[in-house]
Parts: C-alpha cells; sequence; structure tokens
C-alpha cells in the first residue's frame, strides 16, 4: 500500500504532510495537558499565597534572585538555540543543526548546574518542606512556601532532565543524518517541549523569585 | 467468508498480539483486560453485598468491608469504566467509522495499552500487599494517614491517568486528520462526535488528577503537608483538585455511552438519526460544561455558600444537553422500523436507567435536598444508575451490536434476551431499593445498620445474585459464540454506517479497496426519502 510513499512516511498515512501535521497536532495537545498538569500546582500556591501573603513575602527573600534570573536568561537563550537548530535542520544544515543542539543541551545543563547549587544551599541552612524545616523565620508556616517551591522547580527540573534526554537522543540522529528538508518532525516536536519547559519557568520564576 | 485472510489470523503467535499496532487488536487487548477487571470489581461487590445482608458482622471486618469497598470502587471505576468503552470499542471502531487504515499513533496507542496493564499492576499489588481502605476518592486527611497500601493503589491509578491521556490524544488527532476523503464533521457519525468530546476531557482533566495524586503520594513519604491542617494544609483543597478531574470524568464514562446507544437507535430503527446536528453539539456542550461542576461535590465540604449556590446552578445546566440527547434518542424511534434485537433491549434499558439516573442527579444537585441526602444510599444508587444503568447499559448494548463485525460470530440471540431480562431485573433490585433506603436515611460506605433497614438491605443482595446470574449466562452464549458461534454475515443488521461495508471480521487494514468518496450522512436509510 506504501509503494509511492516517501521513505518516512508511515504505513497508515497518505502523505507526509498529513503525518506532520498530525505529529504536530499531537504534540500541541500534550502541551496542552502538561499545562494542566502544572495548573493544579499554580492553584495550590494561589491558594496559600492568599492565605499566607506576608509570609510569601518573607520566605522568598530566602530564594537568590540572581541565580534565577541568570537560570532565566540561560534558558530563554537556549530557546533561541532550539528554535535554530530547527530552523537549519529545514534548510538541511546538518552541521549547524548539530550544534545548536549541542548549545541547547550545554544551556540545560548550566539550569541544573545553578538548579543543583540553589537546592544544596537551601538544604544546607534548612529550608526545606514539612516537619524537615529548620531554617530561620519569623513564620511558623514557612515550610509551606518551600513545600510549593521544592514541587514546582523539582517537577520542572524533572522536565528539564526529559528534554535534556531527548536533545541527545536528536544530536545523535542528526548525526547519522537522519533529518532534512523533507523530514524535521522529531526536532520542531522536541523544540515544542523545550519552550513549554522553557515557558514554565518564565512563569516560576517571578512567581517564586519576585514576590513584593 | 471462511478461510478468508482478516486481522485476526493475518498474523500468528503471542508475539504478533503483544507487539501489534493494529488498533483492532489493541481494541481487543482492551476489552479483554476491561472485562477482567469488571469481573473482578464485580466479585468484590458481591462480596460486600453479601456482608450487608445482616445488620451486625456476617464474615468480614471493619476494615476488610472497607477495603473492599474501596476496591470494589477504585477497580471498576479507574481499571473498568473510564476505558471501557474508548479504549475497547472505540479502538476498535473510531479508524474504521473514520475509513482510516488505523489510528494516527499506532505505537503510541500501543504504549497507552501496556502502560493501562503496568498501572493495573501496581492496582492489583495494592490489593495483595496490605489493601486499600480510604474509598475510590483517597480523600485526605484518611488517606495521609492509614497504613494501608495507598501508594501502590494511587501509582497505578497515576500511571492509568497516562494511558487515558495518550488514548484522548491519539483519538482527537486521528479524527482531525485522518477521516476519509468527503468525511466531513458533520458527517461523522455520532459515536466519533462523543468520542472525540470524551477525548477532550481526557487530555484537560487527567492530569490535574496526576498531579493531585502525586501531592497526595509526597503527603505520605515526606509529609510535605500541602493538605494537612496541622502544618498549615487544606484538606478541602485535595477534594478541589480531585473533583477536578473526578466529575468531568464522570463524563469521560457517560459519553462514549451515548455514542454508542446513538450508533444502535439509529440502527435498530432504521431511520436517521433525529437532531443530528443538535446530538453533536450537545456531546461538546456536556463536555465543556463538565468542567464547571465540581464543586458540587463539595456542599457541605465547608466551601463557601456562594460558590455552592452557583455550582447548584451549574449543575442542572447539564441536565439541558442530556435532555435534548435523550429527546432526540426516543424521537428516532418515532415512525421507526424498530427491530427489537438484544442490541436495542440494551437501548431501551440505557434509557430507562439513565433518565432516572440523570432525574435523581438532579435531585441532589439542589442544595436543600443534598444536605439531606449527601453520603446516604441515594447518591450510591442516584450514580451507579449513571454509571452501571447508563454506561455499563451501553456498553452491553455495543457488545452486542459490534460483537458480528469485531469476532465475524453470531451470538444466541435468545440466550441473549434470557440475560437480559436477569440483567435488567437485577440491576433494579439492587439498586431502585438503594433510593428509598437512603431517603430514610441509610448512610453509604457502613459497615453495620440499624436494624429496620434489613429488609432493603436483603433484597438488594438478592438482587446482585440474579445481576451476577445474568452476567454468567452472557459470559456463557459469548464463549460458545467465540468457539461455535454461525459466520456473520458483513452487515448482519442492516445498518447504514460505514464499519458494515468491511468485512466481518475486518482484514488488517479495515477496507479492501479504495472507499469512495463519502457524500451522504451517517444514518442514511431509504425511509428518509419517502
Amino acid at each position: 500500500m506504501s509503494g509511492s510513499k516517501l521513505g518516512n512516511v508511515a504505513h497508515h498515512f497518505e502523505n507526509a504532510y498529513q503525518q506532520f501535521s498530525s505529529a504536530k497536532l499531537g504534540m500541541w495537545l500534550f502541551i496542552v495537558q502538561e499545562i494542566l498538569f502544572f495548573s493544579a500546582l499554580f492553584v495550590a500556591y494561589a491558594v496559600y499565597r492568599g492565605m499566607h501573603p506576608e509570609m510569601f513575602v518573607d520566605a522568598h527573600h530566602h530564594l537568590s534572585w540572581k541565580m534565577g534570573g541568570i537560570n532565566t536568561l540561560v534558558l530563554i537563550f537556549s530557546s533561541f538555540t532550539m528554535a535554530m537548530s530547527i530552523r537549519t535542520a529545514q534548510l538541511n544544515q546538518r552541521l549547524q543543526s548539530f550544534w545548536y543542539l549541542g548549545t541547547t543541551l550545554f544551556c540545560a545543563c548550566i539550569f541544573m548546574v545553578i538548579k543543583f547549587f540553589e537546592y544544596a544551599e537551601k538544604i544546607h541552612h534548612g529550608y526545606l518542606p514539612s516537619v524537615w524545616f529548620s531554617g530561620e523565620g519569623i513564620y511558623e508556616t514557612m515550610h509551606i512556601f518551600f513545600g510549593i517551591y521544592f514541587t514546582m522547580t523539582g517537577l520542572h527540573g524533572l522536565h528539564v532532565l526529559v528534554g535534556m534526554g531527548l536533545i541527545i537522543w536528536l544530536m545523535l540522529e542528526t548525526r547519522k543524518g537522519k533529518y532534512n528538508s523533507e523530514y524535521f518532525t522529531p526536532v520542531e516536536m522536541v523544540g515544542l517541549y523545550w519552550h513549554l519547559v522553557d515557558l514554565i519557568w518564565i512563569f516560576l520564576f517571578p512567581l517564586l523569585y519576585l514576590i513584593g | 467468508m471462511a478461510g478468508a485472510l482478516n486481522y485476526i489470523n493475518a498474523t500468528k503467535g503471542l508475539k504478533s498480539w503483544i507487539f501489534t499496532v493494529d488498533h483492532k487488536r489493541i481494541g481487543i487487548m482492551y476489552l479483554a483486560f476491561v472485562l477482567l477487571s469488571f469481573f473482578l470489581g464485580g466479585m468484590f461487590a458481591l462480596l460486600l453485598r453479601f456482608e450487608l445482608l445482616t445488620p451486625s458482622t456476617l464474615y468480614l471486618t471493619a476494615k476488610q468491608y472497607n477495603q473492599v469497598f474501596t476496591l470494589h470502587g477504585a477497580i471498576m471505576v479507574f481499571l473498568f469504566i473510564v476505558p471501557s468503552i474508548p479504549a475497547s470499542l472505540g479502538n476498535f471502531f473510531l479508524p474504521i467509522q473514520l475509513g482510516a487504515i488505523d489510528v494516527a499513533f499506532p505505537k503510541l496507542n500501543l504504549a497507552s495499552l501496556w502502560i493501562y496493564v503496568l498501572g493495573a499492576v501496581f492496582c492489583f499489588y495494592s490489593i495483595v500487599g496490605g489493601s486499600i481502605d480510604t474509598g475510590w476518592t483517597f480523600y485526605t486527611p484518611y488517606s495521609s494517614s492509614t497504613d494501608t497500601s495507598v501508594i501502590p493503589m494511587v501509582l497505578g491509578v497515576f500511571i492509568l491517568g497516562f494511558s487515558s491521556i495518550l488514548t484522548g490524544i491519539n483519538f482527537i488527532v486521528t479524527v482531525h486528520k485522518m477521516r476519509a476523503p468527503g468525511l466531513t464533521w458533520f458527517k461523522m457519525p455520532l459515536f466519533i462526535w462523543a468520542l472525540y468530546s470524551t477525548a477532550i476531557i481526557q487530555v484537560l482533566a487527567t492530569p490535574v488528577l496526576a498531579i493531585t495524586l502525586l501531592l497526595l503520594a509526597l503527603e505520605r513519604t515526606i509529609g510535605i503537608g500541602i493538605f494537612d491542617p496541622a502544618l498549615g494544609g487544606d484538606p478541602v483543597l485535595f477534594q478541589h483538585f480531585f473533583w477536578f478531574y473526578s466529575h468531568p470524568a464522570v463524563y469521560i464514562m457517560i459519553l462514549p455511552a451515548m455514542g454508542v446507544i446513538s450508533e444502535v437507535v439509529a440502527t435498530f430503527c432504521k431511520k436517521k438519526l433525529f437532531g443530528y446536528e443538535l446530538m453533536a453539539y450537545s456531546s461538546l456542550a456536556i463536555a465543556f460544561i463538565s468542567f464547571l461542576v465540581w464543586g458540587h461535590h463539595l456542599y457541605v465540604s465547608g466551601q463557601s455558600p456562594y460558590a455552592t449556590m452557583l455550582f447548584s446552578l451549574l449543575t442542572f445546566l447539564v441536565g439541558i444537553p442530556s435532555g435534548i440527547k435523550v429527546f432526540n434518542w426516543i424521537a428516532t424511534m418515532y415512525k421507526g422500523t424498530i427491530d427489537l434485537k438484544s442490541p436495542f433491549l440494551y437501548f431501551l434499558s440505557f434509557i430507562f436507567l439513565f433518565t432516572i439516573g440523570g432525574f435523581t442527579g438532579v435531585v441532589l444537585g439542589s442544595l436543600s435536598l443534598d444536605i439531606h441526602l449527601h453520603d446516604t444510599y441515594f447518591v450510591v444508587a442516584h450514580f451507579h444508575y449513571v454509571m452501571m444503568g447508563g454506561t455499563v447499559m451501553a456498553f452491553l448494548a455495543g457488545l452486542h451490536y459490534w460483537w458480528p463485525k469485531m469476532f465475524g460470530k453470531m451470538y444466541s440471540e435468545l440466550a441473549a434476551r434470557i440475560a437480559f431480562v436477569f440483567v435488567f431485573v437485577g440491576f433494579n433490585l439492587v439498586f431502585f431499593i438503594q433510593f428509598i433506603m437512603g431517603s430514610k436515611g441509610m448512610p453509604r460506605r457502613y459497615y453495620n445498620y440499624l436494624p429496620e433497614f434489613q429488609p432493603y438491605h436483603v433484597l438488594s443482595t438478592l438482587g446482585s445474585w440474579v445481576l451476577a446470574v445474568g452476567f454468567f449466562i452472557m459470559l456463557g452464549y459469548f464463549i460458545h459464540s467465540l468457539m461455535k458461534g454461525k459466520t456473520a454475515p458483513e452487515n448482519p443488521w442492516g445498518s447504514s454506517a460505514l464499519e458494515w461495508k468491511t468485512a466481518s471480521p475486518p482484514t488488517t487494514f479495515n477496507f479492501d479497496k479504495n472507499l469512495d468518496y463519502i457524500d451522504h450522512g451517517p444514518y442514511d436509510y431509504p425511509e428518509e426519502n419517502k
């Protein structure tokens, strides 16, 4: 049934366009469900900030806005390099695409390293969720802020790690020459995912680091 | 037809099933797992109904009783009824009704099947390793403090959620991108519209359940305190999160059932479905409103009275599209050439039981009545009328309707009618009495009860046995059909729908030849021309 189709078109699709647009719609739907996955955490954030507004302001001083700010810039830059890797893949510039992916991966590494130092500092000073909280603070409820902080940034960090795995896979495939102007679906899909991860951080940063 | 190559015998061996990407085989495997879960959940139901024969202890301890009703609920909701119609019948017939070769992402479809199995394994682990006793709603603070195995069950449901989301994404993309030439949106069968509306809810609501269960697991393991008032948290927030998924999930359960019912009524009345467009829009309307009513589960949980009033009003709105559907199904029968075969019998019982379930839902949605009826057997009877009287009856209608197409074999119509009588009578015996019991004040989930309720409980338990007999007869004639059933023709019911225009059972690629350009609606019967 697939005699006249190009090599990359699966048996149940009519043509490459149908396959690509299906993948893209599927990816957007996946992104929608990701946003709803995080949405409950944003609601929890809103509820607890509404309940303890002063505590949130006080607690956020224990986060380093400089480290968070650098991480924001790093992620935005990585979104740019990700977009460029898609563009270069579409233009058959395999080598450039590979190195743009490499830069994106490097940015993700920087993000995770900074995150590691942030976490280490919080843990060292006892700014931890619930019963593990032993940090200094005038509010007894401050552990709630750190519960939310660790859950939200932890889940986000997990998404960054998944993204790094996907980018490594793309780099290997790019080196094998899998992608060209006819077929670049995986690059574009991972790109969409990476922008989502970036976007969630862009909301997390002001909500957690820049209160009051 | 015998000896012809079809999707069942195209390739052989266990591996050809485990690694298949054929949506029909995946649908059949889902059907097997879903029916197995139904059997298991049903066994738990029989166990707990048996315990309730007497007002005092019969054979279960109080804790065991809690575990049995929790497992009945959790298995029936998460392993059976959520995936029941979409994953089994939906997987099988969605691409065929669209004239497609497969769903948009066949490998993802296979993945979602095995993710479902993985989730089921965790749930079964929870059963054998210190069964959970929180009720299927996992309400905090009890769920974060009980010593039974909450985490495996919650993890299992979390994984099942992924399976559900992936199926939803797959179906939405398939409907958008894989329709046969000429098959425009308003030429699609209503089963597709129903699955499409369901898939939207699956994609939008399930992730919220996932994060809620994740937070619950964090609460239990590291005591994050987000739902714990002692640590400054709020247990009602759990209920909000939980019902933000679980109320839309009720429509994940009922919408596909409505789709099946639309197919069955059109075929067995040989008539165009009355108000086709409105039926399609009302499916979408139900999906939309479903997101705005979760607060009606929290009338007595201490949410603000204004929110409660608003949720009550929004809840009544669900009655409008549901009412449109019921009236349209009934109007379709008017002047139709009715063929009273077993799928149609299940259709009739669906209309009857779903209407009772729907009306009692309006009763529960009104504030003052709900204060009285909250957490009584009235609620239990209400949702069993919708879920079992609605979804399960429609599932059985669909199973009997599409059985010849799926397996290429006919079943004994006489045996099917006998089983139907048992199922219908048994069901009403179990649950109608519970409306009365509940309105008299019998609380749900109680292990022992006041002696004056015993006659009701005895009748209800007797009903559960009648129901069980009905299902065993059904199991018997379906197995007989598979072994020795007569070969089914291409179109045994004389339907005009697309899935009946291919062989029974279909070939691997669904249609042997290229389909003609589709220039007519799904329910095109000659009567229309008169």
